[in-house]
């Protein structure tokens, strides 16, 4: 029998079996597009984060008071001391660095917002005019603190607070009172709406000179330091911290987080997560190839009689084991490609229904989930194949 | 029952000449289905030796055996054996694909069997579609496909009327007539009286063996 024949003679069985065969290919068709359909979710999930994290910045390095370790380096803290703050001289220090090609000190606080008979809360950033490049930002209309203007008392409003207090008129040159202090709108943000849950049209920005002085600080938030280049990040860290550690009289008190390590961390975590859920949905690949096992087996009792017609009729054993093995494979064959284009199918609406999710299922989950598709298909046959194949012909014909 | 063991077929020593007709009778358990399972390759003795065209077959492997059915043996059944889902003259395509022949000869040699077994009209029909004497009919013609040198048919008119069977012996004495060997097995007296040589089976011997002179 030669292989055409006989993988268009199982196909025709296949298909005349329309009931059973459907129902058996749709089994293996949901697992193949369960599998592709959550790795593109996990990947889409994957690449949002990355995404996001990298509209924060490029090379962004932060450094932070403090550690965030609990080796118990820090002697201090054994001692009752604080951590030393960090202040507007370790910044320009750290700005020095030759690795560094900007950066921007950073307040954050809460303030009342006031102007045009309006008031409200806002969030405030206090920082420098690098903080606006440094963070990606835009600024959809004037500037911050541009130069020759670095000692004034300027502001920046998000999108939404400018909407807010000024719907109808210009924004920009028109003053506003924050906290107590008055202040004229140099600028206005694009709209960027949220990232890393971080909404930038709701926040104003101010110098930190100010900010310093609303909140009553001598202290920072946070430095935000953007390395020259990618290869720079490592030695920029080690710069600062050793800057650092000398300004602070020789204690590691500071972290510096780089954003190339966190994006890796998440990259890793949400990989490992997508693996996971694929592994999930493999399994109903193994039940789908069980399914087939059963079909098979239940097939070959069924055609107990037919088996012992075609060894009467001159089919070897092997020809009746590619028989039973090539309809298992037609089975899984298209079991797996109708799950793979549904998977694709599925991707797809996630993406129109999400577009901020860019969920495609990576190249090697398809294949893996149609791989798996077709190898359990076939193991799965080998076991009934191997019983119609060592059917007694005599017996087999005698049975009804 | 017991612990005497039982003998399927017994000392049996058989000769057949090719291009005879012979009829096996015997009541049921007589052994006469084992001869001819054994005959057509299907089963094999556990002691003795079988030839055929002058070979000694029994020890050959089974996908010799399997090929020695396919090319020389012909199998016809009582119950006809085809297969439900497939059309008549997919049936009897059957050994052709088994042997691998080209499509473009299956089509020509399945039609000439078609038309010789007064099946075109019925060619693309499934076997619930077909009366009896239909599908013993296909059942031949599936059976004489690959021309084979001996026609094996255990009961062929056991589920079919006087008329029809009478008629399905007539294709099958015809095949006989073109020079293929025909082994008939039956109970039916009437039927086996018509084979030129009618052997006589009991218990897995064999008791008589006669041929008619008319032949």
């Amino acid at each position: 029998m030669t292989l055409t024949d006989t993988l268009q003679t199982s196909l025709k069985t296949v298909i005349s079996y329309r009931m059973r065969s459907l129902l058996i290919i749709l089994a293996m068709a949901l697992g193949v597009a369960a599998v592709v359909m959550l790795t593109a979710l996990g990947n889409g999930a994957r690449n949002y984060v990355i995404n996001q994290f990298s509209s924060i910045g490029t090379n962004l390095l932060v450094v932070l008071p403090g550690r965030a370790e609990t080796s118990g380096s820090f002697l201090g803290a054994v001692l009752g001391q604080t951590p030393r703050d960090l202040t507007l001289k370790d910044a320009q220090l750290i700005g020095r660095l030759p690795q560094v090609r900007r950066y921007a000190p950073l307040n954050v606080g809460a303030a009342e917002l006031s102007a045009a008979n309006r008031l409200r809360e806002v969030t405030v950033l206090g920082s420098t005019a690098h903080l606006i490049p440094i963070r990606h930002m835009k600024l959809a209309q004037g500037s911050f603190l541009a130069h020759g203007t670095e000692r004034a008392a300027h502001i920046v409003l998000g999108a939404k607070i400018a909407r807010e207090f000024f719907p109808h008129s210009q924004a920009i040159g028109q003053r506003v009172r924050l906290g107590g202090n008055r202040f004229l709108v140099s600028g206005v943000l694009a709209s960027q709406g949220e990232s890393m849950g971080f909404n930038t049209d709701e926040i104003v920005i101010i110098p930190i000179d100010y900010a310093q002085a609303l909140f009553n600080t001598t202290s920072l938030f946070r430095i935000l330091i953007e390395a020259n280049s990618h290869s720079d990040i490592e030695p920029t860290k080690q710069a600062i911290l050793e800057t650092l550690r000398q300004s602070h009289e020789g204690e590691n008190d500071t972290t510096v987080i780089t954003q190339d390590a966190v994006l890796s961390t998440f990259d890793r975590i949400l990989h490992a997560l997508t693996l996971a859920v694929a592994g999930i949905a493999a399994i109903s690949l193994i039940v789908a190839g069980i399914l087939v096992m059963n079909v098979m087996l239940v097939a070959v009792t069924q055609r107990t009689a037919e088996i012992g017609l075609l060894k009467a009729i001159g089919a070897t054993s092997m020809d009746i084991r590619k028989l039973f093995f090539a309809e298992a494979l037609w089975l899984s064959l298209v079991g797996a490609l109708l799950g793979f284009l549904l998977g694709q199918f599925g991707s797809l609406l996630l993406r129109l229904a999400y577009p901020q999710l860019p969920a495609w299922a990576p190249g090697w989950a398809s294949f893996a989930g149609v791989g798996v598709a077709l190898i359990t298909g076939i193991l799965a046959s080998l076991f009934p194949a191997a019983k119609a194949a060592r059917l007694n012909a005599v017996q087999a014909l005698s049975k009804k | 029952m017991g612990d005497q063991a039982v003998y399927a077929l017994n000392d049996v020593d058989l000769y057949i000449p090719s291009g005879e007709y012979v009829s096996i009778m015997g009541p049921s358990g007589s052994g006469k289905s084992t001869l001819l399972n054994i005959i057509g390759l299907l089963d094999k003795p556990d002691s003795g030796t079988y030839e055929l065209d002058g070979r000694l077959i029994t020890d050959w492997s089974d996908i010799e055996q399997a090929q020695i059915r396919r090319e020389k043996i012909g199998f016809v059944f009582q119950s006809f054996h085809l297969i439900p889902r497939l059309t008549a003259a997919e049936n009897i395509e059957l050994p052709l694909i088994l042997s691998g022949v080209p499509v473009a000869q299956r089509q020509s040699r399945v039609n000439n069997a078609l038309q010789a077994f007064e099946l075109s009209a019925r060619a693309h029909h499934r076997p619930a579609e077909l009366s009896g004497g239909q599908r013993q009919r296909v059942a031949i013609a599936r059976a004489t496909i690959m021309q084979p040198s001996v026609i094996l048919a255990d009961e062929p008119t056991g589920n079919l009327d006087h008329q029809i069977g009478a008629e399905v012996m007539a294709l099958l004495e015809n095949l006989h007539h073109g020079g293929t060997t025909l082994i008939v097995v039956t109970h039916d007296r009437e039927l086996g009286a018509r084979a030129h040589r009618q052997i006589g089976m009991r218990d897995g011997r064999i008791l008589t063996d006669h041929s008619n002179d008319a032949h």
